[in-house]
């Protein structure tokens, strides 16, 4: 009886009282990461980040010439072991915060999969035979294609589509919302149930359809836990320019020796090394994975889970949303507000017969014309019994009553109506097209109501637009991404509620179709396109679209199709994705610029110092006490940063709806001259303590 | 010191005037559109393509273009080599010299054939005129016309057209560009006093009665490809500090404005292919104030003389030595930087003598290779900077950085990141590195007296080592000397050959990447611009560059001019 699919989404809460994440531990995170950190110094799991590694090798190295000052040359300055001693302290941190950074971004993952894999627990699962017995098998025996039976307090065994029952679910486990939700079948979008979560009334017969380990949940546990993570097109990118900075600055200290010794101002080894280490890009290097896995992580407390990073990644260069008009721009239920009578009827004829015509139309819709109808006095005047309800359909385009005395009322579609009230002998008055058009403009859909070929009136249905949603829309298009809204309402309709909305653009009377169609449009411009959808039909667009997300209450082939689900089915939520997608690029671009940016106060607190024997003793421009305290000092900033982000890195740094160049002109000016300035200030303070201490 | 100044500001005057003329004269020659020559060129040009066999429409991927450039260059480098090892039995060879050693002819080959010019001979007494003309002056030709080629393929990539025909541009850079404008400087040349001719060496009574020969020859054509094409190889020894290449203020005018015409002009091509001349003209202001920066540290410099000899003489004077006094500080000043800017190498005043500071920016021009660039392969590197630029600073504006509408990806940061941040610092540091570290003979066995010959002890010395193979990296061509880099030193092959592998790799591993990333760029899908784009064209940008330019550009080599110029300034006590 629905007359638009949509209409079963329920917007659950406000945006706020969406961050919950499934039940998960995180009291052990810290605990955890802190042995992980340690745990990654292993050669094998260190080489995967080439700048760290670069560090941990030249730890090596400096503990070496701890334990022996000789072993590369004659040592010089006073007590050479402390100080090699100390860098090697020093550097062994720097590897373990980064080390450190990848851990504690990893354990929330790991915290949320832990909880998710207790809820996979063995179960008993009831088997269907195909002579209809019932067997008793363990649940990792079900293979795709069988049948299950599962009754109320049951967990169900594995991933599947509802064939028979009508029961409510508990779908906590994985969404974290209490609320049981209805599951039958038939209905595209409330017939696919979760392996894992637990029947709590009634019974249903399941078909299967996945396999043992691959079911929904297993892929959740897999993405949270970061077991397949794979680096991003971009993050790629970065290590490249990462890895080749960190090779420059090896080839200019490898060959500084010689140069050194040229001009009579020799260094030690440990020096050279404390050089390299202050120069690579480590800050970003350290920082670079966790930043992935946070953003990776940030989506998943949207209740959004994401099949790749690549998509996460892919969600901050959206340039076009695609939007389905209910439930993502209106609220999902238009109410019925007004009856406009034609054809010389008055209000309360129209007002009769359009209670007539939904009195078995269960909608919100329907009961809302029949709430209205009531408030105006009408009533039901005829004995239900014998009367039959006409459902809606998609052919038809309306819905009504066949009342006993032979009378057809319906509702529909003012063109449906049109051809039903012809098709009866009926005639058209002039003023429809003027109800029709008046209601459009109000951007209300237009019901128009007859009673076999008798023409009553139109019912304005009035379409609610979300609250905020413009102010968004606004956001959105700030920071150049269009958006176009699609809807099965007329021009007229579309185009009123699509300025009210303040879309950029809309697809009036759309088919699934033209959905995919849009898409190959924009993706021909060279765009990026992002759309959400639910159907079995949406399908082909989810996976065309560059995001596709799909509400978690679609069928399963949606889910499949798509690179995201949306746990708690709100369509909204594909904006808050953009954000999160273009914070995750920000974050990392501006550690990088951070990092880079560094290199000049870390050049004029080491340079001079170590090379003081040939004179340029007046570019200690920072005037640091003595050369080890200025290598230390440097050595220590560059360690500590590292921790000291974490939480920046974790967070992403904060996103405002800008265009490009303002956000530009931000960023350069925090993180690229504040990158300049803050290690020249940083690095000045902690000389003056290790000077007031007498470390050096 | 006034009229110095005046001099500075008038022929940068010149220099920004001739810019948007020269630049869309070239753009419409790159581009095919209609020119006044087309009458009288077309015609040759066809031949020459009929000779060749070149099929003028085909375009080439990255691959071909490099290809055919490694290729042609390659034939080119074997037939000039062949000439130098044969001069002594072939014509116009009025001193009778004989062959030059075998690498000596080698890294003159290889040096020539790069657009470098770096010269560990004395031409005079090296090479005949056969050798001086065919040899030497073809290659100044078409290493400047192969360098042009690769700057408007880059052009064309970036701007995602598809990279166009090496052979038609190569030829096209030589008629169009090339020789119409060496025509008109030579004949002004002439007229200002440089000969040409194909007598040999005059012989002069002096004074005393003794007899002078005085090397003269065919120079003023040779002169002005020198420095249009940013060759830099001195038909003297001397370059443009003798008389016979560089008579008079006009002359070193004409030069000076020959030098940097083409590589200046070639931004404004860029931005007449790109439609977007404002961002052409942002990124030429940024390049002209570092330049102007560089013209102004060195001017002070020489201008305020050496702290030792002031205070010998109880009077501030410029400093002078090493100089010409018809060109005083101020017009050597800006040739020093000029030449070491534009990778063109010619120079009218020793820059081994410069102060510190003179020291400090020439080198530094070497280190970034943008301060207008090389011909053709300087503006590329310019644009490579910026890619590099929107890479870093683009992340954070939320997007995928983009650089005209195409996504800046792993393959292009690769090949950008490879070619003007990696391949430089190895191909100066490292044989700088050696040279260093065996300065007096320690290995007595293969080589008797010094491995390197170097001449000075301390930060000069260093500076001259590290000059050397930056210069040849950068495909400049000046040298600070002061090094046994000739033949018959026995230190000579050292610094030949190490000197090539600099020069090949510094050439060619770019040209190469430039290549691939120019067709990688012009392969990809545009993306529409919104206002999430970054966009490239605005001072804030511009500015942001410049920062890139000098934290990833400069500070690789920070050490070293701390420990050369910069130390040798504060040792001077400047």
């Amino acid at each position: 009886m629905t007359s638009n699919p949509s209409d079963l989404r329920q917007p659950r809460g406000s945006r706020n009282q969406r961050r919950h994440t499934p039940k998960a531990n995180m009291s052990g995170i810290y605990r955890r990461a802190i042995r992980d950190a340690f745990v990654k110094l292993n050669p094998r799991v260190a080489i995967r980040n080439p700048v760290m590694f670069v560090v941990w090798i030249g730890t090596i190295v400096t503990a070496l010439v701890t334990l022996d000052p000789n072993l590369f040359g004659t040592a010089q300055g006073e007590n050479p072991r402390l100080f090699n001693g100390l860098i090697t302290i020093i550097l062994f941190f720097t590897v373990v915060f980064a080390n450190f950074a990848e851990a504690v971004a990893e354990g929330r993952g790991k915290a949320q999969a832990d909880s998710l894999r207790a809820t996979k627990s063995d179960t008993v699962a009831r088997k269907v035979l195909p002579d209809g017995t019932i067997q008793e098998v363990s649940s990792t025996t079900l293979r795709q294609g069988d049948t299950v039976k599962v009754i109320a307090g049951d967990l169900i065994p594995a991933d599947g589509e509802v064939i028979q029952g009508v029961a409510s679910v508990d779908e906590a486990a994985i969404t974290g919302e209490s609320a049981p939700v209805l599951k039958q079948p038939g209905t595209d979008i409330a017939s696919s149930v979760t392996g894992g979560t637990r029947i709590i009334s009634d019974e249903l017969t399941l078909r299967v359809t996945s396999d043992p380990g691959k079911g929904f949940i297993d892929r959740m546990i897999a993405l949270v836990e970061g077991a397949e993570r794979s680096k991003t097109p971009n993050e790629i990118a970065l290590t490249v320019l990462l890895a080749v900075l960190t090779l420059v600055f090896l080839i200019v200290i490898a060959t500084l020796p010689p140069i050194a010794t040229y001009v009579q101002a020799p260094v030690s080894i440990a020096a050279l090394i404390a050089l390299l280490v202050a120069l690579i890009p480590t800050t970003i290097g350290g920082l670079l994975s966790a930043i992935g896995i946070a953003g990776m992580d940030r989506v998943a407390q949207f209740n959004v889970v994401a099949t790749s990073g690549r998509a996460v990644e892919a969600c901050g260069d959206v340039s076009t949303l695609i939007l389905d008009k209910t439930g993502t721009i209106t609220l999902g239920n238009r109410l019925a507000d007004e009856f406009i009578p034609v054809n010389g009827h008055s209000l309360q004829e129209v007002a009769q017969v359009s209670l007539a015509a939904s009195v078995f139309d269960e909608t919100p819709e329907g009961k809302s014309i029949v709430r209205l109808a009531q408030q105006l006095g009408a009533t039901v005047d005829f004995d239900r019994a014998s009367a039959e309800g006409i459902e809606f359909s998609a052919r038809t385009r309306m819905s009504g009553t066949d009342l006993p005395n032979d009378r057809e009322v319906r509702k529909g579609a003012v063109d449906a109506i049109r051809g039903f009230v012809r098709s009866r002998s009926g005639a058209i008055t002039p003023d429809l097209d003027q109800a029709y058009e008046k209601v459009s403009r109000l951007g209300g859909t237009p019901l128009a109501v007859c009673d076999g070929g008798d023409l009553y009136g139109v019912i304005y249905l009035k379409d609610i637009i979300k609250p905020g949603i413009r102010e968004r829309f606004d956001q959105l298009r700030r920071m150049g991404v269009r958006t176009i809204m699609l809807t099965g309402d007329n021009r007229i309709t579309a185009s009123v509620i699509a300025s009210e909305a303040g879309v950029d653009d809309f697809i009036a009377e759309a088919t699934p179709e033209d959905k995919i169609d849009v898409i190959r449009a924009e993706q021909s411009k060279g765009k990026l396109v992002a759309m959400t959808g639910d159907g079995t039909n949406d399908a082909p667009a989810l996976a065309q679209a560059n995001v596709g997300v799909a509400m978690n209450s679609g069928t399963q082939a949606a889910k499949e199709a798509a690179n995201m689900v949306d746990l708690d089915s709100d369509p909204t939520k594909l904006i808050d994705l953009v954000t999160i997608g273009k914070q995750l690029l920000i974050t990392r671009g501006a550690l990088t610029t951070f990092s880079i940016a560094n290199d000049i106060a870390k050049y004029f607190a080491i340079i001079p110092t170590i090379f003081a024997a040939a004179g340029i003793g007046a570019l200690n421009i920072m005037r640091l006490s003595t050369p080890q305290s200025a290598i230390l000092s440097a050595l220590i900033y560059n360690a500590l940063i590292i921790p000291a982000l974490i939480p920046l890195a974790l967070r992403g740094v904060q996103f405002r709806p800008l265009t490009a160049n303002q956000l530009l002109r931000r960023n350069i000016f925090i993180y690229g001259i504040g990158g300049v300035i803050a290690p020249f200030v940083a690095v000045k303070l902690i000389d003056i303590i290790i000077s007031a201490v007498g470390l050096a | 010191m006034l009229q110095g100044w005046i001099q500075i500001t008038l022929t940068l005057a010149i220099v920004v005037a001739i810019t948007p003329l020269l630049g869309s004269y070239m753009a419409r020659v790159y581009l095919h559109q209609r020119t006044l020559l087309d009458p009288i060129l077309r015609p040759v040009e066809r031949v020459i393509y009929a000779l060749s066999g070149i099929n003028i429409q085909e375009s080439m991927t990255g691959w071909q273009y490099a290809r055919s450039l490694l290729l042609s260059n390659l034939v080119m480098a074997i037939l000039v080599y062949l000439i130098f090892m044969g001069q002594g039995f072939l014509p116009l060879n009025p001193t009778t010299l004989s062959a030059p050693t075998w690498d000596t002819a080698l890294h003159t080959t290889i040096s020539f054939v790069t657009n470098t010019n770096q010269q560990h001979y004395s031409g005079e007494t090296t090479f005949s005129y056969f050798s001086q003309m065919m040899g030497l002056g073809f290659l100044m030709f078409t290493s400047a016309a192969t360098g042009l080629a690769v700057g408007i393929a880059f052009i064309r990539g970036l701007t995602g057209r598809s990279l166009g025909n090496f052979y038609v541009d190569l030829t096209r850079s030589i008629t169009r560009i090339l020789l119409p404008l060496s025509i008109v400087g030579a004949v002004l040349l002439l007229m200002l006093g440089v000969p040409e001719t194909l007598d040999g060496a005059a012989i002069a009574t002096t004074l005393e009665g003794a007899t002078q020969a005085i090397a003269r020859g065919p120079v003023a054509h040779f002169e002005i490809i020198k420095e249009l094409g940013e060759n830099g190889g001195g038909f003297f020894a001397i370059n443009s500090a003798h008389p016979f290449e560089n008579p008079n203020a006009a002359t070193n005018l004409i030069e000076t404005v020959a030098m940097i015409a083409i590589p200046t002009s070639l931004i404004y091509t860029y931005g007449v292919f790109a439609n977007n001349r404002k961002q052409a003209w942002l990124v030429y202001g940024m390049v002209f104030a570092i330049y102007l920066g560089f013209v102004i540290i060195t001017a002070i410099g020489e201008y305020g003389g050496n702290p030792t000899i002031n205070a010998l003489l109880g009077t501030p004077q410029p400093n002078l030595e090493g100089k010409e006094v018809r060109f005083g500080w101020a017009q050597s000043a800006l040739f020093a930087v000029t030449t070491t800017g534009t990778m063109c190498g010619a120079v009218n005043a020793l820059i081994d003598s410069f102060m510190p500071p003179g020291g400090f920016v020439t080198l530094s021009n070497l280190f970034l290779q943008i301060v207008w660039g090389g011909q053709g392969t300087g503006t590329a590197y310019l644009f490579v900077y910026l890619i590099l630029a929107v890479f870093v600073t683009g992340l954070m504006v939320g997007r995928t950085p983009e650089f005209l509408g195409r996504k800046i990806e792993k393959r292009e940061v690769v090949l950008a990141s490879f070619m003007v941040l990696l391949v430089h610092p190895i191909l100066i540091l490292i044989p700088g590195a050696i040279a260093l570290q065996f300065p007096l003979g320690v290995n007595a066995l293969a080589f008797p007296d010094q491995f390197a010959g170097i001449s000075n002890p301390g930060f000069h010395g260093l500076s001259q080592v590290i000059y050397e193979y930056a210069s040849a990296a950068a495909n400049n061509g000046s040298g600070l000397e002061g090094l046994a880099d000739s033949q018959p030193a026995a230190t000579g092959l050292w610094w030949n050959l190490s000197a090539s592998v600099a020069l090949l790799g510094g050439r060619y591993i770019p040209i190469i990447a430039l290549l691939l990333l120019a067709d990688s760029l012009s392969r990809k899908q545009p993306v529409p611009e919104t206002a999430g784009t970054l966009r490239t064209d605005t001072p804030l940008f511009t500015g942001v560059t410049a920062g890139v330019i000098l934290i990833l550009g400069a500070l690789t080599f920070f050490p070293i001019l701390a420990l050369g110029p910069i130390a040798e300034a504060f040792s001077l006590g400047g």
